[in-house]
């Protein structure tokens, strides 16, 4: 992005009425590794890509449960993404413990945006740099919404976010009309070729990706590498059709590939070999 | 001088018996069901035990209002446990927990008489006994046998239920091993 003098804070607007330092804080969530989710009826997946910043360090916890109802997956900033977790999980906490319910998701995304809201109207506080997908149950079905640091907030059928999403984009959008009526095997292994796709090239092992699944009868719960590594498996073995190879350009440019680590820049996208 | 005296009381008694035991590799929780208040009973189908933690059971007598309150408290707490340790807390973590929320209203008392039964984290039982304050200790553990610490617990409840007129209807008893949890209940005497 470009340096310019309306830039400084985030109480600046530019004249063109834009805040830019809140445009800056949604280019930290482009930067980081993908996340992905979708819906159906019923249930409601998160998977995304762990990245590791080198071979001796362990992977960054990018998915987390706020409730036996609720979980998120992070992109961008994860200490920021972090922190917010810790505060869904009290609010549901505190919710329950009130009601003696669960946190209806539709509320806890809205006290979510309207938090990230106030970091944009104030000059001495900054945007959190991270986008949530935050995929939940409740009495009206499965949801998934997506929050920007800007404190906007959107529910989708799917969507994905971080670096190279537009390729998992590409590929929810051929598919999502089936969603609705997709049982959970078939939407956990649409969200893993999804995930494919944003590793372009790089081959899909459990390793490089966590699943998340939530639904009817189902506490939000992260699946663990053995089961993520079967169902990869079973999806290549059977061969199913290798997605559309062709990537959008904007994910050619040579980004940094990991949440704030800093991997080696890639150069434009590789075939889809796997 | 006469001091003035309250004309009522933010505390009632439900009454009610609690027991636990421990064993080597068992624990036995038990609580009658009946709830009373004055001479009149109010249920006679009100379980007094709460799971806490997988390995953690809490029966309390009392007030049963606070012991609501103090149960929800803790599950609270728990849950956050979980949150940041990803892992359950263990019935001696548990015991000293459930000390300090007592005792964070030292001034003010939960009217809450409890004992706390689990395993440990070498799967040996411990039972665990307060006062209303948070004083504490571990109790003993007993060289019976978990069919015969059941069938003593029977026998106990049998006996207070004669004499004492709050203790009664029925006795609800969870028995916490390695292979999981059982839940026995038994009639009691209904007068």
């Amino acid at each position: 992005m470009f340096r310019n003098q309306y830039d400084t804070d985030v109480t600046t607007w530019s004249p063109a009425g834009r805040l830019f330092q809140v445009e800056y804080a949604m280019e930290a969530v482009k930067q980081g590794s993908a996340a992905i989710g979708l819906r159906s009826n019923t249930h409601a997946v998160l998977a995304c890509v762990n990245k590791a910043n080198s071979e001796l360090s362990s992977h960054q916890r990018k998915i987390f449960k706020v409730d036996d109802h609720i979980g998120v997956a992070i992109a961008g900033l994860t200490a920021d993404g972090r922190v917010l977790s810790r505060y869904m999980r009290s609010e549901c906490i505190n919710y329950g413990y009130t009601y003696e319910s669960p946190l209806p998701v539709g509320r806890l995304v809205v006290q979510l945006a309207d938090k990230a809201q106030v970091c944009t109207q104030r000059s001495w506080k900054r945007p959190y740099g991270v986008g949530l997908l935050v995929a939940g149950l409740d009495e009206s079905g499965a949801h998934l919404y997506y929050n920007c640091p800007s404190g906007n907030y959107f529910e989708y059928q799917a969507f994905a976010i971080g670096s190279r999403s537009q390729a998992a984009k590409t590929y929810l959008e051929r598919k999502f009309e089936k969603f609705p009526e997709s049982s959970r095997d078939e939407l956990i292994k649409d969200a893993l070729f999804a995930i494919r796709e944003t590793l372009q090239g790089e081959k899909l092992t459990s390793s490089v990706c966590t699943v998340a699944v939530v639904g009817v009868g189902e506490a939000f719960n992260i699946l663990d590498q053995a089961t993520v590594q079967a169902l990869i498996n079973e999806f290549e073995i059977s061969s199913e059709e290798a997605p559309a190879a062709a990537t959008a350009a904007e994910e050619a440019a040579g980004d940094a590939a990991a949440d704030q680590g800093g991997a080696a820049a890639e150069e434009e996208a590789a075939p889809m070999d796997i | 001088m006469t001091k003035e005296h309250a004309n009522w009381s933010p505390y009632d008694n439900n009454g009610g018996t609690c027991v636990a035991i421990a064993g080597a590799d068992y624990c036995v929780i038990a609580a009658d069901t009946r709830m009373s208040t004055g001479y009149s009973i109010l249920t006679r189908d009100y379980s007094k035990i709460c799971k806490l933690a997988d390995k953690s059971y809490m029966a309390s007598s009392g007030f049963q209002a606070d012991v609501k309150a103090l149960q929800k408290v803790l599950s609270s707490r728990h849950l956050i446990y979980q949150h940041q340790h990803n892992k359950q807390m263990s019935c001696p973590a548990m015991a000293q927990l459930l000390s300090n929320t007592l005792y964070y209203k030292r001034f003010f008392p939960y009217y809450a008489f409890n004992v706390l039964g689990g395993l440990d984290s070498e799967g040996k039982g411990c039972v665990f006994t307060y006062d209303a304050v948070g004083s504490y200790e571990r109790d003993a553990v007993t060289p019976l046998s978990e069919a015969e610490a059941v069938d003593l617990v029977k026998t106990c409840f049998a006996s207070a239920t004669e004499r004492d007129i709050y203790t009664g209807d029925s006795v609800e008893i969870i028995i916490l091993n390695a292979k999981g949890v059982r839940r026995e209940t038994e009639q009691l005497r209904k007068d």
